[in-house]
């Protein structure tokens, strides 16, 4: 009747931490966790991890230069040449992807082209998350007189469409001074930055209202942390899933917004390649060969689509209410 | 809820006022004139006299103050390339932008609504991955993208449906489609993600614990909730419209406006273009006091509170 | 006396990608007509998925109900195809959810709402719906009825917003209903009022009630009968007198332990109960309190107890325990005195604090992660 009670053994030691385990995940471990196991967020991120290489050598990758082009023996005229799945009798396997309608190398323009779109992603938004993450703090944080400001600014900002007065922009600005800085970059940056700024910063600024009222701020408050250190090191971090998923989806629109200046034609100045100019230039040859058209086109679906799948995946996996 | 309206439309005078101020300076801060076009063939004092004759060598804010008292009236100056009425060419162009313009977005409902709906009720289905894929290619690929294709498929392949014009029922249908393409996807999306958080709340259990049937449930309770989100995005929806006709028109060659707006871009016609700009921030200014009104009108909880 | 309701080994679990999930593992009890039953037990134990399978309201991805019967006035609820179990839902069995914030649909004013269980199942008209509801809602202690039936849930606290679930779930003279921690949302001198409408309610229409709670004083003053739930099974049962009097289950020792008393002393400590709830992906082979338990041995770890009635007890008295049922250890133990095992709640406590603080957990493959350095 009096059995000596046994030891726990390490079968159960496992099964307790088993339990245990489950129940305490850090937000962001758990985050990466969702995420790495959403297979086309995944593929999305590897795609971008990949162009993003392209990007940054581009210089090595490419086989030409995108704007120098191929005349055949010498003649003036530039010639067309088919990629290499295309007609035989226009391919020449120098070109891989073929050349366009003025005899430049589609792949250097495409590889070069990626490099722009890179930077025009990330460039612009990098400068509406700092500058949006600062204001709407502040406004979020302070309030008063930054804040209205802050709102009817948003209110005005919002009734012009971002596309119109990037348009505009360009379109008028363009041939000055201030158009050239960088080839025309600083142009579009500064553009892309105006217009969406704002959202970035309404955001955090819902995102400050919401966690300033929650008791861990008050908490910080009361041992006496100064306003700096509780913004930055409390509130932040906690308001950060949301802007990271504003960050993800705002660099398509940045690289789309881009893609269809350039086909309108005011975009970054020639001989600059990029996506939308190529698009632009296919255009002209649509009848002849649709290559120097679909190429730059699925390279931007492709861009789209892979931030767009990190983006949904981001934002799945960051939502704390969502369980698996 | 009739001060807010009031308040709401008030709020559009100062909006207006600061768009007009960001589109003539922008106006003017380009360089050169219209006229440099003319490549010398116009003599510099015949340029002098044009200078003079639309008012360009008057100090700015005059100008500015002559702009805006004709704005108002709706006299936005002539064209310099055209010699016309820039009211005239817009009146003209009106017509055909907006008849696109509403096709597109009845056609976007009539697609996405259902779409978003039987998405969101067979979720992880084929039907589910389906939309999902459909919504995500209309959002990320550019619609000048997706009409060039389906011009070439259509047009230039097929040849069952022309490339350029407007008119009849042959001329609207790949315009209308290729422009409701990106608001279709975008509602599509957000009618499922609206669905989905709506089925998943507490009320919803209730409502089955009541007895009712699922489409009771599904449309007396889920959907109402769902389609408020879905009413709010009639702001960004007519914004994207906007964009997207300019592409549109230019693709097709519609005579709307739109593509007087890019053709004006290109030729630095700067009366056409403030007169554009004007009046497509008003539209949009106009659309989005729609939302906020409509909002007002649909959710019981904002409703009863103004 | 027919009972109401026969429950007999119910069993729901969840289909889940890190396993399936054993929410309710053979269940099994009894209720009469117009009795008051109390589902007691912590997070995660059961007893609303219990309620919920009651009403077949489990959501079907990923859950199921795989095993058992629910004998509801005569017929298996699990049998019946979904149009015969729409005609109970809110008719003959209805059910008052937790938090009456979501619970309520906000776009639609609570006279529909109230009404719509009327019109789905007594027939009744729009007119006659809406004078029944306002009769209701007065019933549940609304005041100005008439006026305040055509607002919207947002307009109204959270107390009314209770007593509108309440009237909801009335409507239809239900046979039983099911309450699911109906005043947990609420704030203490709300909840006395909530729990006498519902005392009194339950007297006035002699519906019967099963009231489910982690909170032992609610029970107390309600229920004629507590079922004590610990890790999907139900581990003690008893009339409500005879369980505070002479519980017989070490959880419900030590759940009545760990509430203060106004009799101890100032410096008495706080007695919780060590350790965390089981898994119930995988749960522990033996019984399911054993690895939280002061008092056990080594029977305890290897083989589920079975729920047997209990010597020197009530005769309808039962307990889920191989240390007080017949021969065992603790059939003569005074819980109030005895603890237990001074060892065993060392072993137990350190356990716990061993634990680092970020585990990693066993991937879906199944294999555990490797064990501690100390085991």
């Amino acid at each position: 009747m009096a059995t000596a009670t046994r030891p726990m053994s390490s079968a159960d030691t496992v099964l307790q931490l088993n339990v245990l385990s489950r129940k305490q995940r850090s937000l962001w471990r758990d985050a990466w966790h969702r995420l790495s196991r959403n297979k086309m967020a995944m593929l999305g991120l590897g795609i971008i991890v990949t162009m993003s290489l392209i990007a940054v050598f581009a210089d090595r990758i490419a086989p030409y230069d995108p704007t120098s082009y191929f005349t055949d023996n010498g003649k003036r005229a530039p010639t067309l040449f088919e990629p290499v799945w295309g007609n035989p009798q226009y391919v020449d396997p120098r070109y891989l992807l073929g050349t366009d309608g003025i005899g430049r190398d589609i792949l250097s323009r495409l590889v070069y082209s990626l490099r722009i779109s890179m930077i025009v992603g990330f460039v612009p938004v990098s400068i509406i998350f700092v500058l949006g993450v600062t204001v709407g703090m502040l406004a979020g944080y302070i309030g008063g007189w930054v804040d209205d400001l802050l709102m009817r600014l948003t209110d005005v900002i919002y009734a012009f469409p971002d596309l119109l007065f990037l348009i505009l922009l360009m379109a008028t600005l363009r041939g000055t001074g201030v158009g050239d800085l960088l080839g025309g970059l600083l142009l579009l940056f500064v553009g892309i930055a105006v217009v969406n700024w704002v959202g970035m910063a309404r955001l955090m600024r819902g995102q400050v209202l919401s966690l300033k009222e929650k008791e861990f701020v008050e908490a910080a408050r009361s041992i006496g942390a100064k306003p700096g250190r509780i913004m930055f090191r409390h509130i932040f971090p906690n308001a950060l899933a949301p802007l990271i998923v504003a960050v993800a989806f705002g660099v398509p629109g940045a690289i789309l917004a881009e893609a269809t200046l350039g086909y309108l034609g005011i975009g970054i100045k020639p001989p600059t390649a990029t996506l939308g100019v190529m698009i632009n230039d296919g255009f002209a040859v649509f009848s002849a060969t649709p290559w120097p058209l679909l190429l730059p086109s699925f390279m931007v679906a492709i861009v789209l689509l892979s931030f767009t799948f990190l983006g949904d995946g981001l934002r799945d996996a960051l939502d704390p209410r969502m369980k698996i | 809820m009739g001060k807010y309206v009031i308040r709401r439309v008030l709020l559009l005078i100062p909006t207006m006022l600061v768009v007009a101020l960001i589109t003539f300076t922008l106006a003017h801060l380009a360089p050169g004139s219209p006229f440099d076009r003319t490549e010398g063939k116009t003599s510099t004092a015949t340029i002098e006299r044009l200078e003079r004759l639309y008012g360009f060598d008057k100090p700015l804010p005059e100008q500015f103050a002559i702009f805006l008292g004709n704005a108002v009236r709706l006299d936005f100056g002539d064209s310099v390339t055209r010699q016309r009425p820039v009211a005239e060419i817009l009146g003209q162009g009106l017509g055909t932008t907006a008849q696109l313009g509403v096709q597109a977005v009845i056609l976007a409902l009539i697609i996405a609504l259902p779409l978003g709906v039987i998405s969101a009720l067979r979720q992880n289905t084929w039907v589910d991955y389906g939309s999902l894929f459909l919504a995500t290619i209309g959002t990320t690929i550019p619609n000048f993208v997706i009409g060039i294709f389906l011009i070439y498929f259509f047009a230039v392949t097929l040849k069952v449906l022309p490339i350029v014009g407007w008119g009849d029922l042959k001329h609207m249908i790949l315009p209308t489609i290729v422009l409701s393409l990106g608001s279709a996807a975008f509602l599509t999306r957000i009618t499922r993600s609206s669905m989905l958080e709506a089925i998943r709340q507490d009320y919803v259990r209730t409502a089955r614990s009541k007895g009712l049937r699922e489409r009771s449930v599904v449309v007396g309770h889920v959907m109402k909730n769902a389609m408020i989100p879905v009413a709010t995005i009639i702001g960004p929806v007519t914004a994207a419209l906007i964009t997207g006709s300019f592409i549109v028109e230019n693709l097709f060659s519609i005579p709307g406006i739109g593509r007087e707006f890019v053709r004006s871009i290109n030729q630095r016609d700067y009366p056409v273009i403030m007169g554009t700009t004007l009046l497509y921030a008003f539209a949009i200014a106009v659309a989005n006091l729609v939302v906020d009104l409509v909002y007002g009108l649909v959710d019981p909880r904002i409703k009863v509170a103004t | 006396m027919p009972e109401l309701l026969e429950v007999k080994n119910l069993k729901t679990q969840f289909f889940t990608r890190d396993g399936v999930v054993h929410a309710v593992d053979d269940v099994s009890f009894e209720l009469a007509a117009g009795e008051t039953l109390g589902l007691v037990g912590e997070s995660g134990c059961g007893k609303s998925v219990t309620a919920l399978s009651l009403m077949r309201l489990i959501p079907s991805p990923p859950g199921k109900i795989v095993q058992g019967s629910i004998m509801f006035d005569g017929q298996d609820v699990l049998k019946m195809d979904e149009d015969d179990v729409r005609a109970i839902r809110g008719n003959n069995v209805a059910m008052i959810f937790q938090d009456p914030m979501t619970s309520l649909n906000p776009v639609l004013t609570i006279s529909r709402q109230v009404s719509e269980a009327l019109e789905l199942h007594l027939k009744m008209d729009k007119a006659e719906a809406k004078k029944r509801t306002i009769e209701l809602l007065e019933l549940v202690g609304i005041p100005s009825a008439k006026k305040r039936a055509d607002d919207y849930p947002h307009q109204f606290s959270g107390g009314m917003r209770q007593r509108v679930m309440i009237a909801m779930a009335l409507s239809c003279n239900p046979k039983l209903i099911l309450a699911d921690e109906p005043t947990t949302a609420l704030d203490v001198t709300i909840q006395a009022q909530i729990l006498d409408l519902l005392k009194n309610l339950a007297q006035e229409f002699r519906t019967a009630f099963i009231l489910i709670t982690h909170d032992l004083g609610v029970v107390a003053g309600m229920t004629q009968r507590i079922h004590v739930m610990y890790g999907g099974h139900i581990v003690e049962k008893a009339d409500t007198g005879e369980l505070f009097a002479n519980p017989k289950m070490p959880y419900t020792w030590g759940l009545l332990r760990s509430i203060p008393r106004l009799d101890e002393s100032r410096k008495a400590k706080l007695l919780p109960i060590e350790g965390l709830p089981p898994d119930l992906i995988a749960p522990p082979p033996g019984c399911r309190f054993e690895p939280r338990c002061q008092y056990r041995r080594e029977i305890c770890g290897t083989t589920p107890p079975e729920l047997k009635r209990i010597p020197n007890a009530k005769t309808d008295h039962e307990a889920r325990c191989w240390g007080t049922q017949e021969g065992g250890w603790l059939v003569n133990v005074d819980w109030r005195k005895d603890t237990g095992s001074a060892k065993e709640l060392e072993a137990i406590k350190q356990l716990v604090a061993e634990l680092p603080i970020e585990a990693t957990r066993a991937d879906a493959s199944g294999e555990p992660p490797p064990p501690p350095p100390n085991a």
